[in-house]
């Protein structure tokens, strides 16, 4: 698990050295914030303990300076989340443009309060902080993509065609 | 040398000092939490905050430099106002559990709350509750109470050079957290808990154990290892209840070894309070007179040549002198005070003593560890070693076995064959040191402590001197001493005399048969089978190893509780102090011996501490400079370079940090730290 | 205003993003010779033209510059960071330049660069815009391939590489010296200033901080000149700005418009005016989640510049106007930016730490209904406590957005004070 090869096996491996080769290589640590990003992305989402100290493994930071980042950033989850991260945002902007209605409406089709995941381990439901498209309220991130000047009834429709058998 | 005014007084300063410090020489006293003098300045805490006229914002003291011209002041209406915001703060969320709090009466919180909290709280919430860690044996957490200055994990990463410690989260959740529940893996641990300005952090051996205004307060000096640390001790009713750091900056600085700290529980079981014979194979307490006449009857008809006496680890000058007199009074040669066999030059004081002295490690610009595993045999001089190299990433270099120090290191190889390279000048480390202006080269009982310990001692002296290790201002040279009493007794001559046996030579006369009387003087570390068949006297404050095949058991004081002299790995005599008197029947160790000359009818020439100090120090004038440095030792020829080498690794002689004396190996506390170091 | 003065000429993404296309909107024209034109003349013009910072705090973008060494001493190589790192509330002006007009960020970075004496950049973009960071991505590799950026880029002789760093979600690592830190791969937290950045910032090397809006204005004022930009707008108000219109509007947008332009005028040419029009305005949060909140009274003639809304009792900020109509709940509103706040306090220094936190409740009681009369004060008090006494500006950013609502809709608080304390205080 400590070793590079392992934890980004394959093509990540240039990956990962190409997010290096963005640093000074006596500021590996600099590499830390995309390299765990890129471990969790090849870890269904989530960092278990593990992958967390391996990357500090890699990039020779001390495993208690990397698990406080893991903590202190909100994109890093320490615990598995659902295959569709449903992430709301709950600020003034978007809140002005009906998020609560969104919320309620992706709480309700979901059967889940935020900071759930769904029995089937298919959708995880958050609340977040202000996601940075407020003219384009209200937002909902799910996994990498912005949805964009959504209601009740986009979120419900969107969650209805992503359930079931998974694809791929 | 910028010139400032604060609070209208005008104080010139050194360049580069802060707004703090600057108050500090000026008598202006700074309220701060976060802000600690020998850590990285985190500036989180707020408390220091003063007011820089033509600033809009208050600055953080802490961290500002002064300029020229800064106009400061400290007692303003807008100053008062920042202070007492801040200490709302940080006392919103922090319990008011005072009256079950150890910290209570020695915290900085309390006592700040005194000038700037308010009268009652406003705050409606309910407060912050977070869950305790398991930081292990020595600290125990109250985490409700952290009020998130960092100090510990500062502490860990830059002192100690362990980064265990960490915050996780953010925000309001931060959290201080251990990497590994149960254990913080450093031998410096438990100063973090001097460092902790609340009660988030204590000492959990010292749980609920008293109020700090119950305890007597004694000034003394560590003896569990070589380094000769300041300490404090801190008693009530006859027992040390906790042991402090005090500063000294020569030695010490303001940290101590966990084992310096937290063996002291020791102290109180096991216990030898009475003279003890072996009668018929077991022992029966007898009364001090008849203890000293069984000892001085045996000692008598004993023939010197098959006398021998050994002194021990942890035994102060005073007691070590009256012994080594007793018996060259009846003209016994084999006296000794190296348990361990470490050779070191005989009457050259520079082949003993840590040369270059501890504070002298703030200037090395390359060092060389010869088998000594510092972190384990002197932890805090460990912690200077990397302070030097965090400061200016000196290159260190180590001949024995690899571990971690907390510092880089390379590694040469594990035994005196790479010290014979080193020697013949072909190794690629030689212009290393040859370049440095204060190389350092630290010889410990790894290399000495062993057969061919005259040869590796030659051969480390060698490649100083090759590297020009010692000068006029400079004597790079360092032996690193792992017990209190061993410079000591090298100091006083407590060698074999012309044809007299040392303890290698012991063990192999008794094992012979050639022994008939031993005296061990606190003597633990050495292996007593050896001594079975030999009349075997063995005086100490606990009944530990060397006890097992005694004839005869004479009670001492331990060192926290008699008065006596310690030198340290530098040759630096300091004093230890008694906190209480001893319990029961024991006596202080060179009380012992005067008492059986005297039963012998051959009574030394002093009777009190005070005269046999006076002819101690009438023989070896430099160690009357309690405190003081030993006028420095010339680089003189010592050691046989020519000898033959046995080729064997470098033993590692610290295995257990945390149980190396009787002391420690009596005290419950140590028997957990070293559990919990194998468990995690 | 006229069309020719705008400088995002594709802010609204009708056009590609791609290098063609930029090239057809003036990007990268002879920028060989804007290079050549060397680091004094830059930092003169950009001095000149009057640009403030567009990341909040508005400060002259060519006198910051100037702090920085003139040149690298041998071994401390300076660094360009543009902060893409867009995350106050009511922002989201970055956002459309990384994703529709990525070619003018680069080639600004590679003049501002120049500006500075930096041949490394990096441009740390927040973690959530993943698909603005893949657009910005792609742009720099046209770059590459086009010789416009690595080795002798544009062919000027200077060299010049730009990385993008992403980040993983912290509002406060939109704060110079947070976001520094981050890049260097640690816990956001604010450092202590002084040193500032110019002289120690990234890995300890002189380092200039840009947000990227205004990195992104560098080519257009360099090929247009001082006098055009400082033209526009009002003396110390120059230019032109990016604003963001959300909330309330009847089309919320982002759009570039003349420094200065009134608040009305904004809403109405651009965003489609107050749903339910201006007189159903109940009030404005103009620069960002931490500009003070103006009630509708104060909006009728105002300038939306930094020295109009600072004469107003707020700021431009980060021009992130958030429109409030009658029908909103102010306290909510606010006390949603308190969660925010608390929500994203790094946690290091003590007041912001602690009194956010408290801060957030307190607010949290009066949406409720349930504050105490006293509640009043202490919200007052603990704001006052956090503001100005914390390391970095976000201990300040909390306070604001509640001491606007404490000026302006404390009967709107004293309101939301618990029936039965009214009760006993009657």
């Amino acid at each position: 698990m400590t070793e590079g090869a392992e934890l980004f096996p394959g093509p990540d491996r240039d990956e990962a050295e190409r997010i290096l080769g963005r640093y000074p290589p006596e500021h590996r640590q600099s590499a830390v914030l995309p390299l765990l990003d890129l471990a969790q992305r090849r870890h269904g989402g989530w960092l278990p303990a593990a992958v967390v100290d391996a990357v500090g493994d890699y990039l020779g930071m001390p495993s208690m300076r990397v698990r406080e980042l893991v903590t202190f950033y909100s994109m890093f989850h320490d615990r598995p989340v659902g295959r569709y991260l449903v992430q709301v945002c709950r600020t003034t902007p978007c809140w002005l443009r009906g998020s609560d209605e969104v919320l309620a409406a992706a709480r309700q089709e979901l059967g889940i309060a935020p900071g759930e995941t769904t029995p089937d381990g298919d959708f995880t439901l958050i609340e977040v902080e202000c996601l940075g498209a407020c003219a384009d309220a209200p937002v909902v991130q799910i996994n990498d993509d912005f949805h964009e000047r959504l209601d009740g009834g986009q979120i419900r429709a969107w969650i209805h065609a992503h359930r079931g058998p998974k694809e791929g | 040398m910028p010139k400032l005014s604060i609070d209208g007084t005008e104080v010139e300063v050194a360049d580069r000092t802060t707004v703090l410090r600057a108050c500090e020489q000026a008598g202006v006293e700074i309220p701060r939490f976060c802000f600690h003098e020998r850590l990285s300045i985190a500036g989180n805490c707020r408390m220091c905050l003063v007011e820089q006229v033509g600033v809009p914002k208050p600055v953080a003291s802490c961290a500002m430099p002064v300029t020229e011209g800064m106009q400061i002041l400290t007692q303003s209406e807008r100053v008062q106002a920042a202070r007492e915001g801040v200490m709302e703060f940080l006392l919103v969320n922090h319990p008011l559990d005072c009256p079950i709090c150890d910290q209570g009466g020695e915290c900085d919180l309390q006592d700040q709350a005194l000038y700037y909290g308010r009268v009652r709280s406003r705050f409606r919430e309910a407060k912050r509750a977070v869950s305790d860690k398991d930081f292990g044996p020595l600290v125990k957490t109250v985490m409700t109470r952290c009020i998130h200055c960092t100090r510990c994990v500062r502490f860990m990463d830059e002192v100690a050079g362990v980064p265990e410690l960490g915050t996780m989260g953010r925000g309001e959740d931060m959290e201080i957290v251990a990497a590994l529940e149960g254990c913080l893996h450093s031998e410096l641990a438990g100063n973090v808990v001097d460092l902790c300005p609340v009660g988030a952090l204590t000492s959990k051996p010292y749980a609920f154990a008293a109020r700090p205004w119950e305890l007597s307060h004694t000034e003394s000096v560590d003896v569990l290892d070589g380094t000769g640390s300041a300490i404090r001790i801190d008693a009530r009713d006859g027992r040390v209840l906790r042991v402090l750091p005090r500063v000294n900056e020569d030695v010490n600085e303001e940290w101590i070894g966990d084992r310096s700290r937290h063996a002291v529980d020791g102290l109180a079981v096991r216990r030898l309070d009475q003279p003890w014979l072996r009668r018929n194979g077991a022992f029966e307490p007898v009364t001090w007179d008849v203890a000293l006449a069984t000892v001085a009857t045996a000692l008598q008809d004993a023939a010197p040549e098959r006398t021998a006496a050994l002194g021990g680890d942890l035994v102060g000058l005073e007691g070590m002198a009256a012994l080594a007199d007793l018996m060259r009074a009846r003209g016994v040669a084999s006296v000794d005070c190296r348990q361990d066999g470490g050779a070191f030059g005989s009457g050259e004081p520079a082949s003993w003593r840590f040369n270059a002295t501890i504070a002298g490690i703030d200037q090395a610009d390359a060092i060389l560890l010869v088998g000594t595993n510092p972190r384990r045999e002197a932890p805090v001089i460990n912690a200077r070693i990397r302070k030097r190299w965090r400061a200016t990433g000196i290159p260190i270099a180590r001949i024995g076995p690899a571990t971690d120090l907390t510092y880089p290191v390379t590694e040469l190889g594990d035994g005196p064959d790479a010290l014979a390279e080193l020697a013949r000048g072909a190794h690629p480390f030689v212009p290393v040191l040859g370049q440095a202006r204060h190389p350092l080269i630290i010889v410990g009982s790894g290399a000495l402590a062993r057969e061919d310990g005259a040869v590796i001692l030659g051969l480390a002296r060698q490649v100083a001197e090759a590297a020009d290790a010692a000068g006029t201002d400079w004597n790079g040279f360092s032996v690193l001493q792992r017990c209190a009493a061993r410079a000591g007794g090298l100091e006083l001559g407590v060698v074999p005399a012309e044809g007299g046996l040392d303890s290698r030579g012991m063990v192999a006369a008794a094992n012979g048969g050639g022994l008939d009387f031993l005296y061990l003087l606190g003597a633990d570390e050495i292996d007593p089978d050896a001594f079975r068949d030999t009349f075997t006297v063995y005086q100490g404050h606990h009944a530990d190893r060397g006890a097992r095949h005694a004839d005869v058991l004479l009670p001492a004081a331990a060192y926290t509780e008699q008065e006596a002299t310690y030198v340290n790995t530098e040759g630096r005599p300091q004093r230890a102090r008694p906190a209480h008197p001893p319990p029961g029947d024991a006596r202080p160790d060179w009380k012992i011996p005067v008492a059986l000359a005297a039963r012998m009818g051959t009574p030394l020439p002093y009777d009190s501490l005070a005269g046999l100090q006076r002819r101690i120090e009438a023989a070896h004038p430099h160690l009357a400079g309690v405190g003081q440095l030993p006028p420095p030792a010339p680089l003189t020829s010592f050691g046989d370079a020519a000898g033959e080498l046995n080729g064997a690794p470098f033993a590692e002689v610290v295995p257990d940090y945390y149980r190396t004396c009787p002391i420690s190996r009596a005290s419950a506390t140590m028997a957990a730290c070293a559990r919990a170091v194998a468990d995690a | 205003m006229r069309d020719a003065d705008r400088v995002f000429s594709n802010l609204d993404g009708t056009a590609a993003a791609g290098l063609a296309a930029a090239r057809q909107r003036g990007d990268w024209d002879d920028t060989r010779a804007l290079v050549r034109r060397g680091r004094e003349a830059i930092q003169g013009t950009i001095r000149d033209s009057g640009l403030r910072g567009r990341g909040g705090a508005g400060f002259s973008t060519g006198l910051k510059w100037s702090f920085m060494p003139k040149e690298p001493a041998p071994g401390r190589p300076h660094y360009l960071i543009v902060n893409a790192d867009e995350s106050e509330p009511g922002t989201c002006k970055d956002r459309e330049i990384l994703r529709h007009e990525p070619h003018k960020l680069i080639e600004g970075t590679l003049l501002a660069g120049v500006g500075i004496s930096a041949h490394t950049a990096y441009i740390y973009v927040r973690g959530e815009f993943e698909a603005e960071r893949r657009c910005l991505e792609a742009a720099i590799a046209e770059c590459y391939a086009a010789g416009l950026l690595g080795r002798d880029a544009c062919g000027s002789g200077h060299d010049f590489d730009i990385h993008v760093h992403r980040g993983a979600g912290a509002y406060i690592c939109g704060e110079e010296t947070g976001l520094i830190e981050s890049l260097e791969g640690k816990k956001g937290f604010p450092r202590l200033k002084p040193p500032f950045p110019a002289s120690a910032g990234l890995w300890g090397y002189p380092t200039t901080v840009n947000n990227v809006e205004t990195i992104a204005a560098v080519p257009a004022i360099l090929r247009r000149g001082a006098p055009w930009f400082g033209g526009i707008g009002r003396p110390q108000n120059t230019g032109t700005k990016l604003f963001c219109l959300s909330g309330h509007v009847e089309r919320p947008c982002t759009v570039e418009a003349e420094m200065g332009i009134p608040l009305r005028e904004l809403i109405e040419q651009y965003g489609g005016g107050v749903r339910g029009g201006w007189d159903n305005l109940l009030a404005v949060i103009p620069g960002g989640s931490s500009t003070k909140v103006l009630p509708a009274t104060a909006c009728d003639n105002l300038q939306m510049d930094f020295d109009g809304l600072r004469e107003a009792g707020s700021a431009l900020g980060t021009a992130g106007v958030i429109v409030m109509d009658r029908t909103t709940d102010i306290v909510a509103a606010i006390a949603r930016l308190s969660h925010f706040y608390w929500h994203e306090s790094c946690g290091q220094c003590t007041p912001c730490r602690e009194g956010t936190g408290w801060v957030s409740r307190i607010m949290d009681r009066f949406v409720a209904g349930e504050a105490a009369p006293s509640d009043l004060d202490t919200l007052e008090s603990v704001c006052a406590q956090i503001e100005g006494h914390t390391i970095c500006a976000l201990g300040d950013a909390a306070a604001w957005p509640v001491q606007g609502l404490l000026t302006h809709f404390r009967d709107e608080l004293e309101q939301r004070v618990a029936g039965s304390y009214r009760f006993l205080a009657a």
